[in-house]
């Protein structure tokens, strides 16, 4: 059994961001657990640019997103265990791992922080008829072998789902020469960012088909072609609709999922919603020093994002491990009326700082507002000229108007048009 | 090249034949149309032991069904295959279909199926907490098991080859001819071997086999059936095999749990021309959870991880045909075995094996022949000591590849190097389970593809995902 104050399960951008904060805030032994065999998560396949526009305050691709935070690590002396594969965490947080050079080690953690990203849905999730020829791909896999294997995963491409990784990898297929024949989006507006439209979509001449879904997939060996169909208000196929599209790869950017074996098995809490852990503001989830942040939270639209909140949870865990927590007195945090989640559930009003709110809505809004409610009172409002599911909002919370508020009391965000 | 024995097809039967073949001092060979053992029918049913009273009494299906569930455990003890004996109810909605069950009672009785008994209304939701609440009663037959049916073939043939038996994949037999001595030659596109006896175990081919032999009478129908696959985390759903009672509405269809964890739905049963369709479809999607719905009312479609076609060799005459062929008495043709043909599989191979050896003659019995086949490695089922020391012993157990199931990277090389491994991903993913969990391969996809072309020896882009033409990559990028 190793000791450590932290163990940082995840070594992508929000496990680096979490590791450091930690250090910062005066943590001193820290280890992050990472199963691929280098840091940097999902960043490492995104060769394209558009991220740290927020954080950094200019364009980067992935892998250079990355490398800042693994430089900054390096100077450091957070451990780092690359190729491990946590097996097991159990209540009394001792984390279970393999790798080919320790060996099964157990690390027992004065506290966690849960940091393992999401995953792709697959093509099961969705039910789609048809064959299980080769070919049919989520679109984050066909990145892997072609941006860092190096290999064409497809030549005449259907991408099913409009979520930011379809779009992106719509347009890196076109760039290596292959034909991508039109994205196909089940609902009425895409899930990606508006921006991978324009500049992923638009500039490339690809059709986005919206209210359209692929119903079967043809081919004995390798795919051969696909029928699509469009769909009606319940999301249902039209009969007279169905159109054969010839193509060799039926690409799928479907939604991602949060992914919480680990927590599950450990007995955290889950937001039926999110996917995700239920936490408070400082990103603490339902049991006592275990801490969740990034991908493996909620679904994130930029790392930018990733890294602001892993930062949060890395100073609770630093605050949880130096003993300087604040007592607590918790109120709730609720969506209702379009607002689909809030995150955080829980916010302690003794935090002492200003609180951000993120959510998302259900369907796409235009001119709209948002309210903040507590017992009914509007706390705060915000004009928004268009809001979508696609996009993630916030809202901020000022310390002052935190300290108001009851004790086991519910803040509400809600849209109205 | 001259065999005493030759089988045509990896499927469970054929497969438990090569091994019944592996008790001798014979040269036999199991001939394999496609990349791996178990690509028809075995890969893709219901994974079921049935205790054996739905064949009509007095029947092959039954007496095969009934001798093959005895054999069963100790089958796949031997060969290290997964087996639960958890029992099997067929669930009656209405007084109608409960006079049906004591049909069935009946005939299972007429057929020897042991413990028997019909299972009221309380006791049925004791059993089944989750059954629909118009559930009367049911049957319930305590023989009845699940088992890993590929896991039964690709055993069977790593236990045959092991013994001596040999084992030719991707050889698609085109043309059989009869020589003047008797003996066989078989003919694939690029291949051809002679052998003095010929079993013909094509499954849902081989009436088409038996044509070319000059056995034209055979005809087989390939009837589809669709299956869905819920995820572990809904493992509890149902404990036993729940069938519907076959009423005027059909057969109805069943909810299992697998030896796996997940829970399986399904089949419906659609017959079709092509014999090698496996797609599934909207309608059988729709029709499966509707049917499904009268044992469970409220089955949830969010769990569903994939779904996946199979197809049965129906033979129009109802039952199993085992019989010499009436062109070439060195040939037995083995026609129509569908359900309980997994059930059966185990004393087919009895059956054959001593047809073959009633008319060609004593053969020497092998005294090194072993009947076990170990079981593979499985690093998630360990202890934290054992895994400690398996990843002394091999550091590629240290390296987990499928996140979801648990699976390293030495349980892959063990899969890639074991006797007719395998030689594409989903003959990985058939061996380790690597890509069978919720994420569908989503991760571990492509670092078994690199783990296959290193181990063979080829590029990335000449991996397949099941043989033949199914590529997964193209060309390298610019």
């Amino acid at each position: 059994m190793l000791n450590y104050d932290l163990v940082v399960v995840g070594g992508g951008p929000a496990g680096m961001a979490a590791a450091l904060k930690a250090r910062e805030c005066g943590v001193k032994s820290i280890v992050v657990l990472e199963r691929a065999e280098t840091l940097g998560g999902i960043l490492e396949q995104c060769i394209h640019t558009g991220f740290g526009l927020h954080y950094f305050k200019e364009e980067l691709s992935g892998p250079e997103y990355a490398a800042k935070f693994i430089e900054l690590l390096e100077e450091t002396d957070i451990e780092v265990k690359t190729d491990t594969m946590v097996v097991e965490i159990t209540k009394e947080n001792v984390v279970k791992a393999v790798n080919n050079i320790d060996g099964f080690v157990n690390y027992k953690a004065k506290a966690i922080v849960l940091a393992m990203g999401c995953r792709e849905r697959p093509r099961g999730a969705l039910n789609i008829a048809g064959s299980r020829a080769a070919g049919i791909m989520t679109a984050g896999t066909a990145q892997k072998y072609v941006n860092l294997d190096g290999y064409m995963p497809g030549k005449k491409i259907v991408i099913l789902g409009s979520g930011d990784i379809g779009l992106i990898m719509a347009r890196r297929m076109v760039l290596e020469g292959a034909e991508v024949k039109m994205v196909c989006e089940l609902m009425p507006y895409s899930s990606g960012l508006t921006r991978n439209i324009l500049q992923c979509l638009d500039d490339f001449g690809i059709p986005l088909k919206l209210n359209c879904t692929v119903i079967d997939i043809h081919g004995k060996n390798r795919v051969e072609g696909v029928t699509i169909a469009k769909v009606d208000r319940n999301r249902r196929p039209i009969k007279g609709t169905e159109e054969y599209v010839e193509c060799d790869t039926l690409m799928l950017s479907v939604g991602l999922i949060p992914e919480n074996e680990l927590s599950r098995a450990m007995g955290v809490d889950l937001d039926p919603i999110t996917g995700g852990p239920v936490v408070k503001e400082n990103r603490e989830t339902t049991q006592k020093g275990v801490f969740a942040c990034g991908n493996v939270l909620h679904v994130h639209d930029l790392v930018d994002f990733v890294t602001l909140e892993s930062q949060t949870a890395g100073e609770g865990a630093a605050k949880y491990i130096l003993g300087l927590e604040e007592e607590e007195n918790t109120v709730a945090t609720k969506g209702i009326d379009g607002v689909r989640y809030v995150v955080p559930q829980m916010i302690n009003t003794n935090c002492g700082s200003d609180v951000k709110l993120y959510f998302r809505v259900g369907q796409v809004y235009n001119n709209a507002k948002v309210f903040v409610e507590s017992n009914e009172k509007v706390i705060l409002s915000r004009r928004k000229p268009k809001l979508t599911p696609g996009e993630m909002e916030d809202v901020v919370i000022k310390k002052e108007v935190l300290e108001t508020l009851p004790v086991g009391s519910e803040l509400v965000i809600r849209v109205e048009v | 090249m001259v065999y005493d024995v030759a089988v045509i097809g990896a499927g469970v039967v054929g497969s438990l034949i090569a091994r019944e073949l592996g008790r001798y001092n014979i040269k036999a060979v199991l001939l394999e149309k496609c990349g791996d053992v178990a690509m028809g029918t075995t890969k893709a049913n219901s994974a079921i032991a049935h205790a054996g009273f739905d064949a009509k009494p007095g029947s092959l299906k039954a007496k095969m069904n009934l001798e093959g569930i005895k054999m069963m455990e100790y089958v796949c003890g031997e060969l290290s295959v997964p087996y639960k004996d958890i029992g099997s109810l067929v669930v009656a909605f209405n007084e109608e279909e409960m006079g049906t069950l004591t049909e069935l009672l009946e005939r299972g009785r007429k057929n020897g199926v042991p413990g028997l008994e019909i299972v009221g209304q309380d006791r049925l939701r004791e059993m089944e907490p989750n059954i629909n609440l118009n559930a009367v009663g049911a049957l319930y037959a305590p023989t009845a098991a699940i088992i890993g049916p590929y896991e039964l073939a690709i055993a069977a043939v790593e236990n045959a080859v092991t013994n001596g038996v040999e084992f030719i994949r991707n050889f698609e037999v085109k043309a059989v001819e009869t020589q003047e001595d008797g003996t066989t030659v078989i003919r694939s596109a690029d291949n051809v071997i002679q052998a003095k006896f010929v079993i013909n175990s094509a499954g849902v081919f081989a009436d088409d086999i038996a044509a070319m032999t000059g056995d034209g009478g055979y005809k087989i129908v390939s009837r589809k059936g669709e299956y869905f696959l819920l995820d572990q985390s809904v493992g509890g759903l149902v404990k036993h095999v729940v069938f519907q009672c076959p009423s005027k509405m059909g057969k109805g269809v069943l909810i299992s749990p697998t030896v796996h964890g997940n829970i399986l739905i399904g089949p419906n049963a659609v017959d079709i021309e092509d014999k090698e369709d496996c797609c599934t479809t909207a309608e059988g999607a729709v029709e499966i959870l509707e049917k499904a719905r009268r044992s469970i009312a409220n089955l949830s479609t969010r769990d569903m991880i994939t779904s996946f076609g199979g197809l049965r060799a129906h033979s129009v005459t109802e039952d199993f045909i085992i019989e010499r062929s009436e062109s070439n008495p060195n040939i037995i043709h083995l026609i129509g075995i569908e359900s309980p043909g997994l059930t059966a599989a185990p004393a087919i191979a009895v059956y054959v094996r001593d047809m073959l050896l009633s008319f060609a003659g004593k053969f020497e019995e092998n005294t090194a022949f072993d009947p076990i086949r170990p079981k593979p490695l499985r690093f998630h089922e360990l202890s934290d000591e054992e895994r400690r020391k398996a990843i002394e012993r091999n550091k590629a157990y240290g390296r987990v590849i499928c996140r979801c199931e648990g699976i390293t990277e030495g349980e892959i090389l063990d899969a890639i190097h074991a006797p007719a491994g395998a030689r594409d991903v989903d003959a990985v993913k058939r061996r380790t389970r690597a890509g069978m969990g919720r994420c569908q391969g989503g991760f571990c996809g492509s670092k078994v593809v690199e783990i296959l072309a290193r181990e063979l020896g080829v590029e990335l882009n000449e991996v397949t995902k099941f043989g033949g033409d199914s590529k997964i990559l193209f060309e390298k990028t610019k």
